[in-house]
């Protein structure tokens, strides 16, 4: 009898292990390969760069992968932030090097070209870099997520908040590329939606140094509110030379529509002091955030993260848990376990993915704090409101996605 | 307020004297390459690459050695002709007796090199330099504000400008420099070294590019790619201006800077190519450009 | 100098020619059928597309002693008229890569007539300065999509039927293209028009007063140039189904000049090589970004200084035969 159970209770143990390698048979070629690809040394590389590989490395750790026997490879890329450069990488990354699926993608119009080079392989592109709201509307595929923000979150979070507390005219200057474009496109449309009026817009080439023409345009045009329509080093060196020409002096206020961490870091509070800006993430804002960053830190320079960095780490998180729930790394069935399983990590809680592939979490609407109540390093914001997560993102009817049933 | 052709006035002057300062930098540093090809017969394509290293030679001054913006005005340039010195001596003069395309050949190369190692060093994104304190600020001029730092530019390349081409069209000096390119063998027969004075004249054109990298590093950022597509534009300035013209390139590196100025008011999506349209027509109707006369 | 028997050498001099020449076209046709087997075929279809544009440059420097400092301008034009015409108005791709190619065909009869007035340095630069302005108006033009580019350009169907999805198919698409726009500079070389505009490049004086028209000679060599230059761009275009900035960019018009300089100015397989060496460089040293930028000036200069014949001219040299 003894011996029986005990040769059953072998057989199935035996069927059990049996299985689990079946189930990681299916993973292909037996390495899930993940490849972080952004701007690694030009205008975005503190933004995201070497950092989001620092924090998909850490998701893979935190994920377990090495105790689950799931063998997990990262690669990184550097797509200088052209199209051509990013989608022969991602040609090449998908078609040669078996790589499973793309991570981060700064850049809306890199992004937007390796949105439709994983949709035609089949593949899963985790995007938390690029801004474009397009990625989740007319854009929007079964092989892509969209993580951390997009341009309509920024435009409603910000240039909503900025709006209603009496800035209703306003002069866009807009990085000439989709994700500028997007930008100003659907900040104008909260603007209006909220009574102000627009009285003009001027496009800059991307990247740019000198903004001095432009911002001379701007402040002819007397708009109560200079709306920027840029990023990263744009963003900057725009602020910069506004301060310069003394137009803040002259009482037009700036709106940093997309502003991070590091390049709060880079102006100094002293410039950046009472910016308005909204973020999906801040390092200080829980305990879990904090002791998250503190690791980050360490294997990241000392350099603070950025809502992108926080991304990555959530996204590739989760991709892996789909993974090992659906048993499969086929792109087009992993995405769909990723929009079934509800969402939970230290940096952003919990939350969902809608079937178009936005992810949806709470905004912070942030004030950049004076020097004077900076009390130690990084302490850079405070919270001025939180915007519940069914309220942050465009709603998924409005967006022109051809996966979104039409009610 | 007073409106000319449907714009303010206001805009209208803003939008000027910004074009007036980009044109000092576009009139030093097509000084810089017409000297060297007006004296030297080299296109120098190198001429943007150092440029950028004028600012970041003033860059690393000031946060290794924290070495200020008034020396740097005077050091860097002196480093960098140093090199250009060097890059003449050891590469240049080699190609003379070819065609002059491998000159331009040559210096376009040593363009990628210098541009690459940078970048590989400080990536592509722009280092801060700090205005000096001592021109911060600025005065309301009524249609506008104008930085301190933006008037010493301009004040700044007039005075480069002028000074140098006064050496070189109205001094001995320059009269042997001059000498020198129309027939260097009846020069050399003089006694004059004329090998050593197209080196220095080749350091001193380059000099003149370091200077304007110092200028721009307070304002346009410190970075790699700061004088690639600047070079090209350039090049038109010094070609519309007449190749071996001195007075040229600097009346057209600064009339320049008011036409793009001027276009950015009215026609801003032609701001960009309203130069080379300039420099074809003046190619065709005059083809040794608007000052330079037919070699 | 003799006659009658300078006649009969240069006839062995040409049939002796004709041998090397055909066992380097052998080589190259072999190692362009059986690379697939070995190498990524998209890598392989962007060499060929670079080779051609380098030929096609080459026929104007080479051959006809022109510098051209602004070839990206045809490269580009085409690679945007094709993927719009694919994209838009649905063409098929043999259709589309006509249309851009003709579009280039137009652009360098104009750029050629401005240009052809200047020689030597300023008919580089006016060159250069056309680019530019190509290239500004293809960064605000809205069908270009600026820094976006025109991206998801669908490949077709070939004729209407033959699915260009395929790798493969694709391939020996690129290949036909490629083997014809080579062929067509071959022949133009080795025709009397050929050696006219090797005589123009020697001595343009003696040429005028041998009674040849030397303009129009080096405008048709331009557009034939620019024309071909545009196939390469426009072939490319699809291949990659993406048409961007790159390809107007004035960096572009370098490198081709680099891929000329470093196969060998002057030779037929010249240009070839050095796109093939270009691209591969490119391909390996990505990863190390900067050093890309860094080795192409390495070789620029090491080129100018001691290598002028490049590679294929320096075998050829060697081997004491044309090539």
């Amino acid at each position: 009898m003894k011996l029986k159970r005990n040769l059953l209770a072998t057989l199935v143990a035996a069927a059990c292990g049996l299985g689990a390698t079946a189930a990681q048979a299916q993973v292909s070629d037996g390495v899930i390969k993940i490849g972080v690809m952004n701007d690694m040394s030009g205008l975005y590389a503190d933004l995201t760069g070497p950092g989001s590989v620092v924090a998909a490395r850490m998701a893979v750790e935190d994920f377990g992968a090495a105790a689950k026997g799931m063998k997990v490879e990262i690669v990184s890329a550097d797509h200088q932030n052209k199209p051509d450069v990013g989608s022969t990488i991602a040609r090449t990354w998908y078609d040669v090097d078996k790589v499973d699926a793309i991570a981060d993608v700064p850049t809306s119009s890199v992004g937007l070209a390796v949105n439709q080079i994983t949709r035609e392989k089949g593949k899963v592109m985790l995007n938390s870099g690029t801004a474009s709201s397009d990625l989740t509307g007319k854009a929007c595929s079964p092989n892509t997520i969209h993580w951390t923000y997009d341009t309509w979150m920024l435009a409603n979070g910000t240039g909503g908040a900025i709006v209603k507390s009496g800035g209703d005219t306003w002069f866009f200057l807009t990085a000439d590329y989709a994700f500028g474009h997007a930008l100003e496109r659907d900040t104008e449309a909260v603007v209006v939606k909220n009574g102000g009026k627009v009285l003009g817009k001027v496009r800059t080439p991307f990247p740019g140094q000198d903004f001095s023409s432009f911002l001379l345009q701007a402040q002819a045009s007397k708009a109560k509110v200079i709306g920027l329509a840029n990023a990263g080093g744009d963003t900057t060196n725009s602020i910069k030379q506004a301060a310069e020409f003394g137009i803040t002096k002259g009482g037009q206020s700036l709106a940093g529509l997309l502003v991070f961490l590091p390049d709060v870091h880079g102006l100094g509070l002293n410039t950046a002091q009472g910016l308005v800006l909204t973020e999906t993430f801040y390092w200080d804002l829980n305990e879990q955030t904090r002791a998250w960053t503190k690791r980050f830190m360490a294997a990241n320079n000392n350099k603070p993260p950025s809502m992108v960095h926080a991304g990555v780490y959530a996204s590739v998180l989760h991709y892996l848990k789909a993974i090992e729930a659906a048993k499969t790394d086929d792109g087009t069935k992993v995405v769909a376990q990723m929009k079934a399983m509800p969402t939970d990590d230290p940096l952003f809680g919990k939350g969902t993915i809608r079937a178009d592939g936005r992810k949806i979490h709470p905004a912070y609407l942030f004030e950049v704090k004076k020097p004077s109540e900076s009390k130690y390093p990084f302490d850079y914001y405070k919270l001025r409101a939180t915007i519940p997560a069914d309220q942050a993102f465009r709603p998924m009817d409005q967006g022109d996605c051809p996966l979104v049933a039409k009610k | 307020m007073t409106e000319i052709f449907g714009v303010p006035t206001q805009a209208l002057f803003g939008q000027l004297l910004i074009g007036l300062i980009n044109g000092s930098f576009y009139a030093l540093l097509s000084l810089g390459l017409a000297v060297i090809f007006g004296l030297l017969n080299i296109i120098n394509f190198t001429h943007g690459a150092q440029y950028m290293l004028g600012a970041f030679v003033a860059y690393l001054m000031l946060t290794k050695l924290g070495i200020g913006y008034w020396w740097a005005l005077l050091v860097s340039p002196v480093v960098v002709g140093a090199t250009g010195v060097l890059i003449e001596r050891f590469l240049l003069s080699k190609l003379y007796k070819l065609d002059h395309l491998y000159g331009l050949l040559l210096t376009f190369g040593l363009a990628l090199i210098i541009q690459g190692l940078f970048r590989n060093e400080f990536g592509s994104s722009g280092q801060p330099y700090q205005i000096p304190s001592q021109l911060q600020g600025g005065q309301n001029l009524g249609f506008m504000f104008l930085p301190n730092y933006r008037a010493w530019i301009i004040v700044a390349s007039l005075v480069v400008c002028l000074s140098t081409w006064y050496v070189i069209e109205r001094t001995k000096l320059g009269s042997y420099l001059r000498a020198a390119t129309e027939n260097p063998q009846l020069v050399q027969a003089f006694g004059v070294n004329v090998p050593r004075m197209i080196t220095l004249t080749y350091g001193f054109g380059v000099g003149l590019a370091a200077l304007a990298g110092v200028m721009a590093a307070p304002v346009y950022q410190v970075s790699p790619q700061m004088g690639a597509d600047l070079i090209i534009v350039v090049f038109a300035v010094v070609v519309i201006g007449g190749m071996g013209s001195i007075l040229g390139a600097i009346v057209t590196g600064f009339g320049l800077g008011l036409i793009e100025g001027l276009t950015k008011v009215f026609y801003p999506e032609a701001s960009s190519t309203v130069i080379f349209i300039i420099m074809v027509i003046v190619l065709l109707l005059r083809p040794a450009g608007l000052f330079g006369t037919q070699k | 100098m003799s006659t009658g028997g300078g006649v009969s050498v240069a006839a062995q001099k040409r049939a002796e020619e004709l041998r090397t020449h055909r066992t380097a076209f052998i080589v190259m046709l072999a190692v362009l059928v059986l690379a697939p087997a070995v190498v990524y075929p998209v890598f392989m279809m962007k060499v060929m597309c670079f080779a051609l544009f380098a030929c096609a440059f080459n026929l104007l420097i080479g051959f006809g002693g022109l510098l051209s400092f602004g070839h990206a301008m045809f490269l580009g034009s085409a690679g945007y008229a094709s993927a719009h015409a694919a994209k838009v108005w649905g063409f098929t791709p043999e259709l589309a890569i006509l249309f851009g190619t003709a579009c280039a065909a137009v652009l360098s009869a104009g750029a050629g007539l401005l240009a052809i007035r200047r020689q030597g340095i300023y008919f580089a630069m006016i060159t250069l300065a056309l680019a530019q302005m190509v290239y500004f108006f293809s960064l605000q033009a809205k069908f270009t999509g600026g820094e976006d580019g025109i991206q998801g350009v669908p490949r077709g169907h070939l004729f209407g039927v033959i699915s260009l999805d395929n790798q493969l198919t694709m391939y020996a698409f690129v290949l036909v293209i490629f083997l014809f726009g080579f062929g067509l500079i071959y022949r133009t070389i080795h025709s009397p028009f050929g050696q006219v505009l090797k005589a123009i490049r020697e001595n343009e004086n003696r040429t005028i007063s041998l009674g040849y028209d030397t303009d129009r000679f080096k405008l048709l060599a331009f557009v034939l140039s620019g024309t071909l230059a545009g196939l390469a761009g426009a072939t490319k275009a699809l291949v990659f189904q993406l048409a961007s900035l790159t390809d107007v960019h004035w960096s572009m018009s370098g490198e081709v000049v680099l891929m000329t300089l470093l196969g060998g100015m002057g030779t037929v397989f010249g240009p070839v090589v050095g796109a093939a060496v270009i691209i591969t460089m490119q391909n390996y040293l990505a990863q190390l970004g900067a050093w890309v930028t860094i080795v192409q000036g390495v070789i620029f200069v090491v080129c100018v200084m001691a290598f002028r014949r490049g590679i294929i001219g320096e075998l050829a040299h060697w081997l004491k035969r044309p090539l």
